[in-house]
């Protein structure tokens, strides 16, 4: 029973993992890291869920009667277009943040806010 | 064409925002972006208009019926949100070519609007659909295009700021996903009438509960609730000053609304209050983060921050209203919802407007301006009684709905605690008044002009609809209670 249901016992993993690493980790681009395993979970979870047990691709052939349900599956393309999307964007702001800063580091940069409110 | 107004108020803007690029002409697509607008915010009191007099509406998109197809549904609380972003982003809208040249260099103009009016349809998206996966994509096309809409300030703080608020948005986001994921999974629906229909039969299982649970915190993260709010002083304080007041006065109360929606609609009152211990929380939340957010604009040097930061104490009035659950308390978070967009929407502006002039919006540098900006600084002073809760204004009018529902709910010290937070934005308030009014100009600086009339145009149909609506109160009290009342299935 609880092994039968390991995919899902993958997603828990892979959502602590990915959620642990951005939350613990100080460089910018290994929290993006971490944010993506973390979206990524969820993927494996949708695919997951859509799955029937013997069931084949839903395609319209002979003898067959069982399918995978196609939703979820469709679902989650978008899902995984919109983490891409996001994936980019926060790169792109990586991008920027050590142009104007020198440093992709949480701290470093924090140091220099500091600096510059104290100035102010 | 009237029977299609519902999709009419999110494609126009998705399809004109790739327009924009064909402009390419800095003032062109800023007449372009109004023009989009304003047809939003016709359309949007037509709606408005219709659910009014002729109930919910319904769009079947591409004609495909309900459970199966894609789903638009209009009522009382989706067309008065509607109403509100469509009308603050048109107002705002209005000022932001002025306010653009002096805060981001020509070549990136086309870029501000094309993401302006992504995140207006995004807006319009989540509210007007009725199905829950949509509801994810539209919050990430409104988050995405406002996440880079940040970035785009003159700071280099505002690159920061954006990051924190692209990782803690998308754990928002992806929480909204998980939730929707695990509904999906029980019910094999994704329409949110549907799901609210087949939901109590399995309400009392393990993963509706799960799902219950990451929904909500995932949109708590989006609203900014006391203590999910850390992204959101940063985020506010250093975008261009358009992007602030678009954003503070439109992209938390979306978030609001889908907190109303899934908990009222789709999980129904009885699970949502009884599964967890939602309306202790909420409540203490609410509380907590009002006094906890003014005390830290009290003592904030940034007046985009002390701003910033009263919105989540302004926040901490709505849930508390949520909180109290009954169907007055749900009317003043809905009357608050709407008179908090207009109020932050002023203010904002008129900080914009203020940064226009002198380049910067630190409490130092407002001495001298109250005679120097006269009317600027008397719509930061109006906008602020109206943060108060003064009578005569719109804060008055949700605060007095709030405090009755309070009492009539008899939660006495919930009004009291209300009250007194309210004298905790006085002394916020009285400290950008006082050095405004009551200090010498900075020394050694040029005299400073009143802002263009682009702004104040703008910032003064804000600050007197602030007054309007705080003494006819008749639109605003009647959609409210007409949305409140439908929640709670009390027929009027």
């Amino acid at each position: 029973m609880i092994l039968g249901l390991y995919n899902y016992w993958i997603v828990v993993l892979l959502m602590m993992i990915g959620f642990y690493i951005v939350i613990a980790h100080g460089n910018l681009i290994k929290k993006l890291v971490g944010l993506t395993i973390f979206q990524t979970s969820v993927f494996i979870f949708y695919i997951s869920m859509g799955n029937v047990d013997s069931g084949s691709a839903p395609i319209l052939a002979e003898g067959v009667s069982r399918y995978s349900n196609p939703l979820p599956h469709v679902l989650i393309l978008t899902a995984i277009v919109v983490g891409i999307a996001t994936t980019a964007l926060g790169l792109a702001l990586v991008v920027r943040i050590k142009e104007s800063y020198g440093s992709i580091e949480e701290d470093e940069i924090q140091i220099q806010d500091q600096l510059t409110e104290d100035k102010t | 064409m009237l029977a299609h107004l519902p999709i009419l108020q999110v494609i126009v803007p998705l399809m004109a925002a790739p327009l924009c690029w064909f402009l390419d002409r800095s003032r062109l697509v800023w007449l372009f972006a109004l023009l989009v607008s304003g047809f939003s915010c016709l359309t949007s009191i037509a709606l408005l208009q219709q659910v009014m007099s002729s109930g919910t509406i319904l769009y079947q998109l591409g004609g495909w019926d309900a459970p199966w197809g894609i789903e638009y549904r209009i009522d009382e609380l989706n067309a008065l949100l509607l109403l509100i972003i469509s009308t603050i982003s048109t107002i705002v809208l209005f000022a932001a070519q002025t306010s653009l040249q002096k805060e981001l260099p020509k070549e990136r103009h086309t870029l501000f609007y094309s993401l302006y009016l992504l995140s207006l349809t995004g807006m319009f998206g989540i509210v007007a659909t009725g199905d829950l996966f949509n509801v994810f994509v539209f919050l990430e096309i409104s988050s995405l295009s406002g996440y880079a809409l940040i970035a785009l300030g003159k700071d280099r703080r505002a690159l920061w700021a954006a990051y924190q608020y692209l990782i803690m948005g998308t754990i928002g986001a992806t929480f909204i996903l998980i939730g929707i994921g695990l509904l999906y999974q029980m019910t094999g629906t994704l329409n949110m009438d549907d799901l609210a229909n087949r939901l109590p039969e399995v309400d009392q299982t393990r993963t509706v509960f799960a799902a219950f649970a990451f929904l909500i915190v995932g949109v708590c993260l989006k609203l900014a609730l006391f203590p999910l709010h850390l992204w959101l002083p940063n985020a506010y304080a250093y975008a261009p000053s358009i992007v602030t007041a678009f954003l503070a006065a439109t992209a938390t109360k979306v978030a609001v609304y889908l907190l109303i929606r899934f908990t009222y609609t789709i999980f129904g009152i009885e699970l949502s209050f009884s599964i967890l211990p939602l309306q202790n929380l909420f409540m203490v939340l609410g509380l907590v983060g009002i006094f906890a957010a003014s005390t830290a604009a009290i003592y904030k040097t940034n007046v985009k921050h002390i701003f910033a930061y009263s919105s989540i104490a302004q926040v901490g009035y709505m849930i508390i209203g949520y909180a109290i659950n009954t169907p007055t308390g749900l009317m003043a978070t809905l009357l608050h919802l709407f008179n908090h967009a207009l109020m932050k929407s002023a203010l904002f502006l008129a900080l914009g407007a203020v940064m226009y002039r002198i380049g910067s919006v630190q409490l130092s540098q407002f001495q001298g301006l109250g005679r120097q900006m006269p009317l600027t600084m008397a719509a930061i002073v109006v906008g602020g009684l109206s943060l108060i809760g003064v009578p005569l204004t719109v804060g008055f009018i949700s605060k007095w709905y709030l405090l009755i529902a309070a009492v009539e709910a008899g939660m006495w010290p919930v009004a009291v605690l209300v009250l007194l937070g309210s004298l905790l934005a006085v002394l916020y308030i009285w400290r950008i008044v006082e050095i405004a009014y009551f200090k010498p100009p900075v020394p050694g600086r040029e005299p400073v002009k009143e802002a263009p009339w682009t702004f104040l145009v703008p910032i003064w149909v804000l600050v007197l609809a602030n007054i309007y609506f705080g003494i006819d109160t008749r639109l605003s009290v009647q959609v409210a209670q007409a949305a409140s009342q439908s929640l709670f299935g009390i027929n009027p």
